[in-house]
């Protein structure tokens, strides 16, 4: 299945890029999007504590299934106000 | 009457977020203003730069309103957050909670604030004379 990985803050200045497109095995979760990512985009560093995701505009956990065509979100500790 | 829920790469109004809401029943207003200082953990801060997760952030907003009202009294809620480069003294969140009684939009404003901090998908990298870096807020 492919799903499209958005990165953001320091993620997406490691990266060198704000959207990644990977392909994923059927029954991959949302860390391992991120693990496929770094194999993809070497900048990117190992996930920190504090790091949360999102499936298709959701927060969820670094467990959750993901499904062909989901959008998944790497969330860098947030820092907004 | 202006959007509830906001990300703006315009300044933000601070009017127009207190009066969206102004109800007949809400003998309170309680608005929260955050701005960008120019120090921060002991060094200079010339701008800030904000980003957001844009499709999802203003949910995000609404999930924190609807939290509030199931915890407090309260009428509505508004919250509004700039995304982008921002100098200092400028205006990068305004929250506005109205309310019956000014406790409950006392504690309700003060949740919302701290609440954003803690889940809403933004970010903000500080720039300073020697350099920039992304704030962790994180305790």
């Amino acid at each position: 299945m492919r799903v499209t990985v958005r990165l953001f803050a320091s993620h997406r200045e490691a990266a060198g890029v704000s959207i990644v497109s990977i392909e994923l095995p059927a029954g991959a979760r949302a860390v391992d999007a991120f693990a496929a990512c770094r194999q993809a985009r070497p900048g990117l560093p190992a996930p920190v504590a504090g790091v949360a995701f999102a499936v298709n505009r959701e927060f969820a956990a670094p467990d959750a299934l993901l499904a062909d065509g989901d959008e998944v979100a790497v969330l860098p500790p947030v820092a907004g106000g | 009457m202006s959007q509830r829920y906001l990300l703006s790469e315009a300044p933000l109004d601070e009017a127009a977020a207190t009066a969206s809401v102004a109800t007949s029943g809400a003998g309170a207003v309680v608005t929260f203003v955050g701005r960008v200082r120019a120090h921060s953990r002991g060094a200079a801060v010339t701008k800030l730069v904000y980003e957001a997760y844009p499709e999802m952030v203003e949910a995000v907003f609404a999930q924190i309103a609807d939290e509030i009202r199931e915890k407090f009294a309260v009428d509505a809620v508004a919250i509004h957050h700039r995304v982008g480069v921002l100098a200092v003294g400028e205006t990068s969140v305004v929250i506005a909670v109205s309310a019956e009684h000014r406790p409950a939009a006392f504690d309700a404003c003060r949740y919302a604030i701290d609440r954003l901090k803690q889940i809403a998908p933004i970010w903000k990298k500080e720039h300073g004379p020697d350099g920039a870096v992304w704030v962790d807020d994180r305790p």
